[in-house]
C-alpha cells in the first residue's frame, strides 16, 4: 500500500517550479483516494454483486453516524486536541432520548434537548481545557466517564424506541431510479459535512482553528480569539457526537448505554486515515469523509468475503493506520515533536 | 506550610477520605484475618485488584516521563494472556511447571516484541507517541483474537492459577509481583542516573541529545518496559479468571493507567515523574471502586464517581485553577514548587 502511484506529483517532485505540481498537503488525501479506488476495484473484481450502486450507498447508510462524529473530531484534532468522550456521548444521547420518548415526551422537545446537552458537555470540557490548562486527553476522559456513567445510571438495559416520529424517520427511504435508496440520516450527515467544510474553508473561525493547531501561542500573539475558538471546537465535537447519537438511535431504534463503545477510536482512525495531522494545523474535512468511507469499505469487503472474521477488521485498520501515518511522516518530512499535545 | 503544596497531598487526602468513608459503611473494613496461612480482608482485596493497574501504571509512568504516551497497554495485556493460555491449553499436562514457565516466557517475549515495535515507531521513525501506540491499540485486540481463534480459551493449570490467585508468604502473589516491579523501577530511576536521563529526554529531547544523552535509545527502552509490564499484568488478569478473554482483558486499562499517573502528579508533558505517585494513584482508583461497592452506590455510578474524582483532582493540581478560583495566596513565586518527591 506504500507504493501509491502519484505520477508526476509525488512528494519528491514538488520542487518543480512549473507544470503539474501537487501540493504536499494534498498527498495524504490523494493517497486515501487512491486506496479507496484500489479497494473498490478489488471488491468489484472479486465479489459478485459488489459493483451494485446500493453497496456504496449502504456504506453511507451504515456509517452516517460515524461520519457526523468524525466531523466533530476533525475540528478538535485540527486544533491539536483530542476528544475521547464522543462514544460515551452517543451512548448517553441514545439512552436519554429513548427514556424520555418512552415517558411520552414529544420528539420535537427531545431532539433539540439532546443536541443542547451534547453541546453543553463539549463546551464545558473546552472551558476546563482552556482556562485551567488541563490536558485535553484527561478532560475528555473525565467527560467520557461522566457521559457513560450517566447513561448507565439512567438505564443499564437496551430500551426500544417506538415513538412515531423516530420510527418514521428511521424507515424513511429516499428512492432513486433503479431501486437504489438512502436513508434520512445520510442526508443529515452530508449536510453536516458541507456546513463544516464551508466553515473551515471560508470563515474566520475556520482559519483560527488551523492557526491554533499550527501554534497556539503565535495565534494568541496575533490577536486571534484563541479562547473562544478552542472552547467552540469542543462544543462542535459535543454537538456532532450528540447528533451522531440521534442518528444512531434512528439506525438501531433503541437506546443503550453501551452503544458507541470504541467509537472514539473509529472516529480518530478515520480522521488519521483521512490525512489530518494529529498534531493539529493541517488536514481537510474531505479527507475525514474518505477515512470514514475506507473504514466502511473494509467492513463491506469482509462481509462479502464471509470467511474472514470480524477481528480481521481491526488488524486491517491497524495496518492502514500505520501506512498512512508513515506516509504523513514522509510528506511532512519532519520528525514529530514527542509529546502528547 | 509547604505540605499542602506537595504533589501527593491531594491524592493522599482523597485516599484517606475514601478509607474513612468505608469505616462507616463496611463492617470490619480494616480487619485483616489470617485464614490457613493467607491474609484476608478488604485492604488485601484492594491491593490484589490494584496489582495489574500498578504494573501497567509503572510502565506508563516511564513512558510519560519521556513525554510520550502508550495507548496500547490494554491490547498488549490481551495478547499476553491469549498467548499464554494458547500454549498452556495445548499441553498434555497443564500442571507441568517447566512447560507453564515456558508458556509465560513466550508470552512475555511476544509482548517485548510489541514494545520494540512501539518504541521503533516513536524513536526511530519519529511518529507522535499517541498515534504510534494507537496503531497497536487498534490492531492488538485483533491479534489477540487471532491467537485465540476468537474464542475464550479456558485453561486448567494449577501453577498458572497461582500467578493471579495464589499466595506466597501469606501475601497474594500478584501483589508481590507488582510490588517487586515497582520497587525495581524506583531503585533504577532514583538510585541510578536513569531517572534523571528520562526526565532530561522528557524535558527536551533535542537538548538532551545534544548534551550527550542517548535520547533515542532511552525512548525506545521505555516503550519496551511498558509493554513487558503490561504483559505481566495481562498474565495476572488471565490467570485470575483462568482463561483468555481477548475482549475483556485490559479493556480501558490504558485510560485508568494514565489517570493513575496523572493523579500521582506526573505531568503529561513529560520531564518529571513520580512512581510512588502512580502507585498511590492506582491504589486510589481501586479503593474508589471498592468504596462504591461498600457504600452501596449502584455499580452503574462507578464511572460517574470516577469522573467527579478526576475533575476534582485535576483541578486541585492545576496551578491555573488555584490562581483563578482559590485566589493568589502565594508569595511572589507563581510557579508550583518543583522539588523532587522521593518516590
Amino acid at each position: 500500500m506504500d507504493d501509491v502511484e502519484l505520477g508526476p506529483g509525488s512528494p519528491s517532485s514538488t520542487i518543480e517550479s512549473r507544470g503539474r505540481r501537487v501540493n504536499r498537503q494534498h498527498v495524504p488525501v490523494l493517497a486515501t483516494l487512491t486506496l479507496l479506488a484500489l479497494m473498490y476495484g478489488l471488491g468489484v473484481v472479486n465479489y459478485e454483486g459488489f459493483s451494485d450502486i446500493q453497496v456504496v450507498l449502504n456504506i453511507f447508510v451504515d456509517n452516517a453516524f460515524l461520519l457526523v462524529v468524525a466531523v466533530g473530531m476533525t475540528f478538535v484534532i485540527l486544533t491539536g486536541g483530542i476528544d475521547l468522550s464522543v462514544g460515551a456521548v452517543v451512548a448517553l444521547t441514545t439512552t436519554l432520548a429513548a427514556t424520555l420518548l418512552h415517558a411520552g415526551w414529544p420528539a420535537g422537545v427531545v431532539l433539540p434537548l439532546m443536541l443542547i446537552l451534547g453541546t453543553t458537555l463539549g463546551l464545558s470540557m473546552g472551558a476546563i481545557i482552556h482556562y485551567f490548562r488541563i490536558e485535553p486527553f484527561i478532560a475528555t476522559l473525565a467527560g467520557m466517564f461522566l457521559a457513560r456513567g450517566l447513561a448507565l445510571l439512567i438505564n443499564r438495559n437496551s430500551i426500544p424506541i417506538d415513538n412515531g416520529f423516530w420510527v418514521t424517520i428511521a424507515q424513511q427511504r429516499l428512492r432513486f431510479d433503479r431501486g437504489v435508496f438512502i436513508s434520512t440520516s445520510v442526508i443529515i450527515a452530508l449536510v453536516v459535512v458541507l456546513i463544516a467544510a464551508a466553515v473551515l474553508i471560508w470563515t474566520r473561525f475556520g482559519r483560527c482553528v488551523y492557526a491554533i493547531g499550527g501554534n497556539a501561542d503565535s495565534a494568541l500573539l496575533m490577536g486571534l480569539p484563541v479562547a473562544r475558538t478552542r472552547i467552540a471546537v469542543y462544543g462542535i465535537s459535543g454537538f456532532c457526537a450528540s447528533l451522531g447519537g440521534v442518528l444512531y438511535s434512528f439506525y438501531t431504534l433503541s437506546g443503550y448505554s453501551l452503544h458507541g463503545n470504541g467509537l472514539e477510536l473509529d472516529a480518530i482512525a478515520a480522521v488519521v486515515i483521512g490525512g489530518v495531522l494529529l498534531a493539529g494545523g493541517s488536514g481537510y474535512l474531505f479527507g475525514t469523509v474518505l477515512g470514514v468511507l475506507v473504514l466502511g469499505l473494509i467492513q463491506t469487503i469482509l462481509n462479502f468475503q464471509g470467511t474472514l472474521s470480524s477481528w480481521w477488521t481491526r488488524i486491517v485498520v491497524g495496518v492502514l493506520l500505520f501506512a498512512f501515518i508513515v506516509l504523513q511522516r514522509v510528506v511532512t518530512g519532519k520528525r514529530a515533536v514527542t509529546g502528547t499535545r | 506550610m509547604t505540605f499542602h503544596r506537595n504533589r501527593l497531598f491531594w491524592p493522599l487526602a482523597v485516599l484517606v477520605l475514601l478509607l474513612v468513608l468505608n469505616i462507616f459503611f463496611a463492617n470490619h473494613f480494616f480487619r485483616i484475618t489470617v485464614n490457613d496461612g493467607h491474609l484476608y480482608g478488604s485492604l488485601i482485596d484492594i491491593a490484589r485488584r490494584a496489582a495489574p493497574l500498578v504494573l501497567v501504571g509503572v510502565g506508563m509512568t516511564l513512558v510519560i516521563a519521556t513525554g510520550g504516551i502508550d495507548l496500547s497497554v490494554g491490547s498488549v495485556m490481551a495478547v499476553s494472556g491469549a498467548m499464554a493460555c494458547l500454549l498452556i491449553g495445548d499441553l498434555d499436562n497443564q500442571n507441568s511447571l517447566p512447560a507453564v514457565f515456558l508458556a509465560i516466557g513466550v508470552a512475555l517475549v511476544l509482548c517485548l516484541g510489541l514494545g520494540v515495535w512501539n518504541g521503533f515507531l516513536v524513536s526511530v521513525i519519529g511518529i507522535q507517541p499517541i498515534v504510534a501506540t494507537l496503531i497497536l491499540m487498534v490492531a492488538g485486540r485483533g491479534l489477540a483474537q487471532l491467537i485465540t481463534g476468537g474464542q475464550i480459551l479456558n485453561v486448567n493449570s494449577a501453577p498458572y492459577r497461582r500467578i493471579g490467585a495464589g499466595y506466597f508468604l501469606a501475601l497474594p502473589v500478584s501483589v508481590l509481583i507488582a510490588a517487586a516491579v515497582a520497587a525495581v523501577a524506583v531503585l533504577l530511576t532514583r538510585r541510578t542516573a536513569l531517572g534523571l536521563l528520562l526526565e532530561a529526554v522528557g524535558g527536551s529531547p533535542a537538548a538532551s541529545r545534544l548534551a550527550g544523552v542517548q535520547a533515542r535509545g532511552l525512548t525506545w527502552l521505555v516503550y519496551v518496559i511498558a509493554a513487558v509490564c503490561a504483559g505481566v499484568a495481562g498474565l495476572i488478569y488471565s490467570s485470575n479468571v483462568a482463561s483468555a478473554d481477548s475482549n475483556a482483558a485490559g479493556n480501558l486499562i490504558e485510560l485508568d493507567a494514565i489517570l493513575a499517573v496523572v493523579i500521582g502528579g506526573t505531568a503529561l508533558t513529560g520531564g518529571r515523574f513520580s512512581l510512588g505517585g502512580t502507585v498511590l494513584g492506582a491504589v486510589l482508583i481501586e479503593t474508589l471502586n471498592v468504596t462504591i461497592l461498600s457504600v452501596g452506590i449502584p455499580v452503574e455510578a462507578t464511572l460517574l464517581f470516577k469522573a467527579v474524582v478526576v475533575v476534582v483532582l485535576c483541578l486541585g493540581q492545576s496551578p491555573a485553577f488555584r490562581e483563578r478560583v482559590l485566589g493568589r495566596r502565594r508569595t511572589p513565586a507563581p510557579v508550583a514548587p518543583k522539588e523532587e518527591v522521593a518516590a
